[in-house]
């Protein structure tokens, strides 16, 4: 009913309280980035120099094609591999399917940055797949550092994604579309073009632009496999940190012309993927079919090959971690010393890391439940800013929120960086919209008329909140903190710009033992970061009832 | 304690759209009173601004002479049962019951009393632990109704509550709908788009179209008297035709339909009429004609019979080639085959007379 009362109740209370934590954590610093990028850091005055400098030098323009080339690459090749193997699996009765679809979204969750990691162990210079191709079969392996290293990482990583888009789209495509298809005599890959594809193109958007913005976004892999091949976030990373001539202003313009762009890719893919879009839920859905011959062979091939390959890393990781070490090189023979060395060496960072994933998740159930009970049942002017806000953490990549905060909060009259809090602000305000989009989606489902009931029976507003309204909503509520732990834990892109000595997380240190190349300890934490992520999965299954995951 | 409730030129505007112009309406302490209408006709937007969910734009309601337009609905003492039931799926039967005593302060042991009383009133109390995704449709329809008139509200309202219920529960919970109001004696509002559930449960009938009430009466005015063709034919089935009115020896008031029938139509506002003759439509319902086999009436050729045990129903054509029904008891007459030629005879006490442009019931003692 559009006649609701509008009254000026405690809910507008609550939607102006978290609209101001918004506009402080978020539009203030991004705000201060745009103020910095036109002010010359030195002089204080009114300057475009940064952004002259930027577009006029070669070297800064090469990192921009780097960034593209790469994000372009991945976002259609993870279309072209994760489409055909969504479809097959919809289609084609695969043996452990069940189990696929797991290990895949155990796949998805992980650091990019240890895929990063692990497949320079497998692929690197002195990688043992290398090692043992030049040995026994005498070939020389391709080189997978610089751009097909950055390639190979993004695309087993970030496919993930899209097979669960296109899952669940497909999932909703009715049968009988099919059959009326078939019955028209449009058949085989012509069916498949003519009616599947258009019906999961809104899909495959959505998705894609996912995979788009993690690409653009991601920090660890080209720092890490890149060896030289600059993207932007490896760009404003330098500018930012680095000890020598690293300069604010600088690292700001740039983010600012990242934003933008991200900014404007996003609104690019709304306006096309609202004018693509069907609303369809089925029936009677497409049930797997057994194929057979060859066709049964090789749609089995490709999707173990997949999985395979998507989980590689992390299972080679967990190998390593095993290892004995001697020093920084694997030796041979078993042990936990580099599990004993992790909790001796970095077990403040395990501390850390559990400790300010824990509060931040704490924050964000609440945060959440309110924020999803007010865009959803308090529809208004209000409730449309406030979710404009909770979507700008999608496009804003991690490390410029890292650089917005803290060229934010490092001076009067509020002073965080350095201390937990900043870092938990952060992950927050970046987390946050897992738990608001699966609590939202709840209450989706939940008809007014129980809430009215429950007013009509003399309840006050906040009693049937907490009595009725929460404890229908819970479930989801739980399901995205669930999502938003797990992408807590494994973040790198804001921890790496705001941590300091005290506040190093577990992936932080992942990173800096890599880099150290003292892959043992790294192995150990990735191990336990791996190890916790199944775990949390398995609880979110519990209590989901689902076995997928919307992101 | 149950109260009356009364709209004084009730407006309920969305933006700039008008949806219920100016209604006035009273409706009795202890009555069931139905609000009847086809979608889109403003009566559930009229319960909910009696509920409280829905802001008045204009005019007065009140519960016994106390203007309520601006009491929040928890504070209203009203029980409503919504058309999806609205059943708090996390709370057992008896929690479900339990929650507006809860809201009411009620202390442990009565409360347990009082949903035990009314548990059984309604008939579920071998449920009451029940959570409600184990329940039935009907079963649930029962909590909610449960629900609802545990809290000794001064309304009642219910919100199309057996929509979404197949037929024949459908048909056995309106009795026990109207059996439990009547026991407790609470004045209720009821809406429902489906007129013969209306006749079945109701005290009076307000019929509403377009935001504006057509006419006010209880389930046998409306029926047999309805105010305009509106309310004619949108309660029950019923046949229109043109005819014409005229003047007949000694003041009497004479029918003519088609080319050769004409008959006597006592009661009819003469008055209202200007001319010596005028065009008029009439309403026949189904049942109202008689095969008059040799007598005067309409000719007319059976072109369908369809046999429904206790009654038979027959597609006539007319002359003009109009087709109407006609409902006969199957045990009175002989069966009447197609391609038979008949003679429809009207009860001339039944027929209802219309103007021209069927805004206007010519009987007299029409209630609106």
């Amino acid at each position: 009913m559009s006649g609701r009362m509008k009254r000026w109740d405690i809910w507008s209370l609550i939607t102006f309280v978290i609209f101001v934590g918004y506009l402080v954590f978020l539009a203030l610093p991004l705000f201060m980035l745009l103020i910095k990028s036109f002010f010359d850091s030195n002089t204080g005055d009114f300057s475009l120099a940064y952004f002259h400098k930027f577009f006029s030098k070669a070297y800064y323009m090469n990192a921009v094609w780097n960034s593209i080339k790469v994000t372009v690459s991945v976002t259609l090749l993870s279309i072209l591999v994760a489409g055909p193997l969504a479809y097959i699996m919809t289609i084609a009765r695969i043996k452990g399917s069940a189990a696929v679809r797991i290990l895949i979204l155990i796949s998805s969750m992980s650091a990019p940055f240890i895929g990063a990691y692990a497949w320079i162990l497998l692929l690197g210079r002195s990688g043992v797949i290398t090692a043992f191709m030049s040995r026994v079969f005498g070939f020389t392996m391709p080189d997978v550092y610089g751009f097909s290293g950055i390639l190979l990482v993004l695309t087993l990583q970030l496919s993930p994604l899209i097979f669960m888009y296109v899952s669940g789209a497909l999932k909703n495509v009715d049968n009988s579309l099919m059959e009326a298809a078939e019955s028209m005599n449009c058949t085989g890959l012509r069916k498949m073009w003519k009616i599947l594809v258009p019906l999961i193109t809104p899909t495959l958007l959505a998705g894609g632009l996912l995979v788009f913005m993690r690409a653009f976004a991601d920090f660890g892999t080209p720092m890490l496999i890149g060896e030289g091949y600059r993207t932007v976030p490896v760009l404003i990373f330098n500018e930012f940190i680095s000890e020598v001539g690293g300069d604010d202003g600088f690292a700001a313009a740039i983010s600012v012309i990242v934003v933008l762009f991200a900014v404007a890719v996003f609104l690019l893919q709304k306006y096309v993927a609202n004018r693509k879009s069907y609303s369809m839920s089925a029936l009677n859905p497409i049930e797997p079919k057994k194929l057979k011959g060859w066709a049964n062979l090789a749609a089995h091939a490709y999707v173990y090959l997949f999985t395979v390959l998507a989980l590689m890393p992390q299972v080679y990781v967990a190998y390593t971690s095993f290892l004995k070490t001697s020093g920084k090189i694997f030796v041979d023979g078993y042990s936990l010393d580099s599990y004993r060395a992790a909790f001796s060496k970095v077990g403040d960072a395990i501390y850390n890391t559990f400790m300010m994933a824990s509060i931040t998740i704490v924050i964000i159930t609440l945060a959440a439940v309110l924020i999803a009970y007010v865009t959803v049942k308090r529809k208004g002017a209000g409730a449309n800013v406030l979710d404009t806000f909770t979507m700008l953490p999608y496009i804003v990549p991690g490390s410029i929120l890292g650089i917005a905060l803290l060229v934010t909060f490092n001076k009067e009259p509020l002073v965080l960086s350095g201390t937990a809090v900043i870092l938990i602000v952060a992950f927050v305000i970046r987390r946050l919209p897992y738990t608001i989009r699966s609590s939202a989606a709840v209450l989706h489902q939940v008809n007014d008329s129980i809430e009215e009931a429950a007013i009509s029976l003399g309840a006050s507003t906040l009693r049937t909140f907490f009595k009725i309204t929460v404890p229908m909503m819970i479930s989801g509520v739980f399901a995205g903190a669930i999502i938003s732990w797990i992408s807590i834990i494994t973040e790198l892109s804001t921890s790496i710009i705001l941590y300091t000595g005290k506040t190093r997380t577990m992936t932080v240190a992942v990173y800096t033992e890599v880099v150290r190349g003292n892959y043992g300890v790294a192995a150990a934490l990735s191990t336990l970061l791996t190890v916790i992520t199944v775990l949390s999965l398995l609880l979110f299954f519990k209590l989901s009832g689902k076995k997928e995951v919307t992101m | 304690m149950s109260v009356a409730i009364s709209f004084k030129n009730i407006v309920k505007k969305y933006g700039d759209t008008t949806v219920i112009p100016e209604l006035s309406l009273n409706i009795q302490k202890g009555e069931f009173f139905t609000l009847l209408g086809p979608s889109g006709c403003g009566k559930t937007t009229l319960l909910r601004m009696v509920a409280g969910f829905n802001s008045i734009e204009g005019g007065d309601l009140g519960f016994n002479d106390k203007v309520m337009n601006n009491v929040p609905p928890g504070k209203r003492n009203i029980g409503m049962v919504f058309q999806n039931y609205a059943i708090f799926p996390h709370l057992s039967v008896s929690e479900n019951v339990a929650f507006g005593l809860e809201n009411r302060k009620v202390g442990k042991e009565e409360r347990q009393r009082r949903v035990a009383e009314i548990l059984d009133t309604v008939q579920i109390e071998i449920y009451k632990n029940r959570m409600p995704k184990n329940l039935s449709g009907g079963q649930q329809q029962r909590v909610a109704l449960a629900r609802a008139i545990v809290i000794n509200p001064d309304v009642l309202l219910m919100d199309e509550p057996l929509s979404n219920l197949d037929a024949q529960l459908r048909v056995d919970m309106r009795n026990a709908i109207k059996r439990i109001q009547r026991e407790v004696g609470i004045t209720t509002v009821y809406v429902t788009h489906d007129q013969e559930e209306a006749m079945a449960v109701s005290d009076r009938i307000a019929v509403m179209k377009s935001g504006i009430i057509q006419q006010v009466g209880t389930p046998r005015d409306i029926y047999q008297r309805p105010a305009n063709l509106f309310v004619a034919t949108f309660i029950g089935r019923t046949n229109v035709m043109d005819a014409k009115l005229e003047r007949g020896a000694g003041g009497s008031m004479v029918l003519r339909v088609g080319n050769s029938y004409s008959l006597e139509v006592p009661g009819l506002q003469e008055e209202l009429l200007s001319a010596a003759t005028a065009e008029v439509k009439v309403s026949v319902r189904p049942e109202e004609f008689v095969l008059a086999g040799d007598g005067a009436g309409l000719p007319g050729t059976v072109v369908n019979n369809v046999f429904l045990g206790l009654n038979t129903h027959l597609v006539v054509a007319l002359e003009n080639g109009q087709e109407v029904e006609v409902i006969q008891q199957s045990a009175s007459t002989q069966a009447v085959e197609i391609g038979q030629q008949v003679t429809l005879a009207i009860l001339p006490e039944s027929v209802n007379v219309y103007d021209q442009s069927g805004e206007r019931n010519l009987n007299r003692g029409i209630r609106l």
